[in-house]
């Protein structure tokens, strides 16, 4: 997937969890900004998610902002999955 | 049946702890324009996750004609929710193309045919005049309910909240759905602060002959589950028919009186029907 623009998805309501996704220069690597509520108890799991999710999408460089309001598994995988697919104009959404 | 905006991740998740009999994810009126991806991808997330143990999973798809409707059964058809609801429908011609396109995505993905049911919306004039053609074109199609805030909008009516303008349309579904043997659900009711409002349409749409009713939210649960569970009085009454009538039946007396009314061959099956309600095994009298 390639990303071709800056895009978001989600909210900051309980339970759910903002995610910016930016594109990078190739070779940047991943670069995750991650705040949580439930940082202390989950967020190790958080960040194991997020890189498996950008497994299943072949994304090495990309920057990600993320805020977190608790949000369950398949909640943080579906804003990914919605922000990236934005960022690479699969769909509309996209932040102007 | 509650409303769930799918793209809610809060309610999403709790959606089956409130005690309604099922959960209608919704991609289409309560998803903004801009969001329909986001909801999209959130209610297949959640699908996979969530068990909605006890409650049945309808997942509401925009209408086929709108630019989201393809994308919303390519990715919703595959995971099998209990039933797909389809909005706005109007034709048969149209029943017969989203069908053939549901089993195109389910033949892709090597999946029966018979799984998922469909349950149909009609909410225009022209849907009201086709309902029953619409209701009976395929066995998959195993309820029908009526939106009624979209058809009075395409009714041109002024005031729809007392159910007035939509009273022909709400009689000629349930007799389409009956005839099909089909299940037949009620429209919305908006005002969620009006309890009172909710039981009496509740009871009114019960008297029609609705299976059930459509909700927005679940303080509403309680009224409705009331209005439609049978009454004790109702429940010893069926039982007591449906005995006298097992007793009757071996002696060749096919009509009979219980407490000074005649009971025939309907009685007895209304009587079965509100055993079947309460969930009462008629083997158990």
């Amino acid at each position: 997937m390639e990303l071709k623009t800056k895009a978001q998805a989600g909210s900051f309501e309980s339970s759910d969890v903002l995610i910016l996704v930016e594109p990078v220069e190739k070779g940047a690597g991943r670069i995750i900004e991650l705040k949580s509520i439930v940082m202390q108890q989950f967020g190790d799991d958080l960040l194991r998610q997020i890189h498996a999710n950008l497994d299943d999408f072949n994304i090495d460089d990309v920057r990600l902002i993320i805020n977190d309001k608790g949000a369950l598994p398949p909640t943080v995988s579906a804003r990914l999955e919605t922000a990236l697919k934005r960022a690479a104009q699969l769909q509309s959404g996209t932040l102007k | 049946m509650l409303y769930i905006p799918g793209n809610n991740p809060a309610m999403l998740q709790q959606g089956s702890v409130y005690g309604a009999d099922g959960v209608l994810l919704d991609l289409e009126d309560a998803v903004a324009l801009n969001q329909k991806d986001a909801a999209r991808i959130l209610v297949a997330h959640m699908l996979k996750y969530i068990s909605y143990e006890g409650c049945e999973v309808t997942v509401r798809v925009n209408h086929i004609d709108t630019p989201f409707g393809l994308e919303d059964l390519k990715q919703i058809v595959p995971l099998q929710p209990n039933a797909l609801r389809l909005p706005k429908v109007e034709t048969v011609d149209e029943i017969k193309r989203i069908l053939e396109l549901i089993e195109q995505i389910e033949d892709e993905h090597n999946l029966p045919h018979e799984h998922m049911k469909v349950h149909v919306m009609i909410e225009t004039a022209l849907g009201v005049q086709n309902v029953y053609d619409i209701a009976r074109y395929s066995p998959r199609i195993d309820a029908i309910s009526i939106g009624g805030q979209d058809l009075a909008a395409d009714m041109q009516l002024v005031k729809a909240n007392d159910g007035v303008g939509i009273d022909y349309a709400r009689k000629q579904i349930v007799m389409a759905a009956k005839a099909c043997k089909i299940d037949v659900f009620d429209t919305v009711f908006v005002d969620v602060e009006n309890e009172e409002g909710l039981r009496e349409e509740a009871e009114y749409i019960k008297k029609l002959g609705f299976t059930g009713k459509a909700i927005i939210n679940p303080r509403q649960i309680e009224v409705v589950n009331e209005v439609f569970t049978p009454t004790e009085l109702e429940i010893r009454k069926a039982a007591k028919i449906v005995k006298a009538f097992e007793r009757n039946k071996a002696e060749g007396i096919g009509v009979f009186a219980v407490d000074g009314k005649m009971v025939d061959a309907p009685v007895v099956q209304r009587a079965l029907r509100v055993l079947e309600m309460a969930d009462i095994d008629v083997e158990s009298l």
